[in-house]
């Protein structure tokens, strides 16, 4: 179904955020100037849509997601959240929607986890059994059983992170917004995660929107992404069309059992950097890998290998050059 | 919603969130018994500062021991019971700095109880026991003729006294809104304030008296109304009825601090800073 016509959840319609930025250039001097953190960006989100939005640092993406949760007063433009204007009426939305920023905890850091959890019961006058059942399910899930009477302090940072999402999601959010949920995990704690992710979105029909340097969270959580630089959408769509649009590159990272003379890899594979016995060779992020191993394990003394996907900054820098380049011819 | 429920949702999450810090602070046993045990002493050695001062004079600016003592205790009581409900507030600006005062803005409770009970401790409650003890002996001590509306006079005094510093507090957070590593200036006139207020009026520049009674109305916590008790004159001419006034200034202070607290977090919210 076109997300379109579906029960609009979150709608932007020309939303800017404009700073006044003041620096010091002297000692009393000041020199003040405006910066647009978001500029005029509109997108609308269906319920129950799972939405990566990503964008290098400092492109507007946090400041977006302060909008969103009533935090910031936008400068311009419309924005409504189930139909709440978020700034006007930030404590109504505060009941309808769950937070999770990744770097920043809202566990109370001496007190056992439970404790937090028993706070969120009161604050947001969760029904008891409503309550217990969020919880047990959330335990059962997110494996939390047997943190719950330890101190958030003593708690690992997957284990921090798996315990603040519970705790985002007990009052029965009809949407969460993930600042980074993977950020500083190891492999198992973000397989853990996204596997939850992925299981509330489709039980509850939670309606995410995510964050993320990490385009496997995006790969394997987002159906849509969209992509933000200096302050607007320069992307909204599906993931595969970014990787077209940006033309990534996944590298492969081969060691073979000696110095060799570059690999002849079938285009458009190649060889980008020779270092001894290691070398990277480049090839379309659209592409699958397995032929192209299968060829140099076939052709080479292959010893080890690895895949290395690409980073969104790169696919963003790289399609930002690709515009560049077609404005100018 | 209504300014009644706003209160009230207020007082509740306040009280929620203070009862976490107090269990966060139980974990901590020892810790936890000897910063209450420090407390008491230091605040303790306040006073005795005071009483070291008397042994080589019999009176400061005209007033007699019992007299600074009463000045003393009606300071410290009213200052303590506003330390102990709001004295955390100068870490908001450690919280801007750190971005956790945006994890206050997405709950479903007014920001400035959840700023308010911010690191809640039991330990401030040293400072009222300690004010409670000495403004009970100076009561005992003073030679007052007491009537009903004296008698009245000292509880009236006491909680105007914790309502005007408690805006002080509201009004030095809303000010580090502003400027975040200000918390130096708000204790300045929170435990500047309270100091101020522990000698008599008569040894301060009268300039400086004047700026205590009509610009920050600290001289209504102790000044005005005890200088009207013993009967003793207030350096700059005040009417007798100016003693009863106390909960009349609390009431203004505490609007135009709620006043400059939402203005500072409008601010906050389309600034980002």
């Amino acid at each position: 179904m076109d997300p379109f016509t579906m029960d609009p959840f979150i709608e932007l319609d020309g939303v800017e955020k404009v700073f006044d930025v003041r620096r010091k250039t002297g000692f009393l001097k000041r020199e003040r100037h405006r910066v647009r953190a978001v500029d005029s960006i509109s997108f609308t989100v269906a319920r129950g849509e799972m939405v990566g939005y990503i964008g290098p640092n400092g492109a507007g993406k946090s400041t977006t997601i302060k909008m969103l949760t009533g935090i910031l007063t936008p400068s311009g433009g419309r924005l409504r959240v189930a139909g709440i204007d978020p700034s006007r009426e930030r404590k109504r939305l505060a009941h309808r929607m769950g937070v999770v920023f990744g770097q920043r905890t809202t566990l109370w850091w001496d007190l056992p986890l439970i404790d937090s959890y028993k706070l969120m019961h009161r604050m947001y006058r969760i029904p008891d059994a409503r309550y217990r059942e969020n919880l047990d399910r959330m335990v059962e899930l997110l494996d939390l059983g047997e943190l719950l009477a330890v101190p958030v302090r003593q708690l690992s940072l997957g284990q921090r992170m798996r315990g603040d999402i519970a705790a985002a999601l007990l009052h029965d959010p009809e949407v969460l917004y993930l600042d980074e949920p993977t950020i500083g995990l190891d492999v198992i704690s973000k397989t853990k995660v996204r596997d939850f992710l992925r299981q509330l979105n489709a039980e509850r029909a939670t309606t995410v929107l995510l964050t993320t340097h990490d385009l496997q969270d995006i790969e394997q959580l987002c159906s849509r992404v969209m992509v933000i630089d200096h302050g607007r959408l320069v992307y909204d769509g599906a993931l595969a069309g970014l990787h077209e649009a940006g033309e990534s590159e996944r590298t492969l990272v081969v060691d073979l059992e000696r110095e060799l003379p570059p690999i002849e890899a079938p285009p458009p594979a190649r060889v980008v950097r020779v270092e001894g016995p290691r070398q990277w060779l480049a090839f379309p992020a659209s592409a699958s890998a397995a032929g192209l191993v299968a060829r140099i394990a076939a052709e080479y003394p292959l010893v080890d290998l690895s895949v290395r996907e690409p980073d969104i900054e790169a696919v963003i820098a790289k399609m930002y050059a690709e515009r560049a380049d077609r404005a100018v011819s | 919603m209504g300014e009644r429920s706003v209160v009230a949702e207020g007082l509740r999450a306040y009280w929620l969130i203070a009862g976490m810090w107090v269990r966060a602070g139980m974990t901590y046993r020892a810790s936890f018994v000897a910063t209450m045990v420090g407390n008491l002493v230091m605040t303790g050695m306040d006073f005795v500062g005071i009483l070291l001062m008397f042994s080589q004079v019999d009176s400061l600016g005209g007033w007699s021991l019992p007299e600074v003592a009463l000045l003393y205790g009606l300071s410290v009581t009213s200052f303590g019971i506003a330390d102990l409900v709001l004295g955390s507030m100068d870490v908001l600006g450690a919280r801007m700095r750190d971005g956790s005062f945006d994890t206050l803005l997405v709950r479903p409770a007014p920001v400035l109880a959840q700023v308010g009970a911010d690191r809640f401790a039991v330990r401030r409650l040293g400072r009222v026991v300690q004010g409670t003890v000495v403004l009970g002996w100076a009561l005992a001590s003073v030679d007052v003729d007491w009537s009903v509306p004296k008698v009245l006079l000292v509880p009236v005094m006491v909680l105007s006294g914790a309502a005007i510093f408690s805006a002080v507090f509201v009004a030095g957070a809303a000010f580090q809104i502003f400027a975040q590593d200000a918390a130096e200036v708000q204790n300045a006139f929170t435990y500047g304030g309270t100091t101020l207020l522990q000698y008599p009026p008569s040894v301060f520049g009268k300039d400086l008296v004047r700026g205590a009674t009509f610009v920050l109305p600290l001289a209504f916590v102790n000044w005005v109304p005890a200088a009207y008790l013993l009967g003793r004159p207030y350096p700059i001419g005040l009417p007798s009825w100016a003693a009863f006034v106390s909960p009349l200034v609390a009431v203004v202070c505490c609007a135009l601090a709620g006043l400059a607290w939402r203005t500072g977090l409008r601010s906050y919210r389309s600034t980002g800073s």
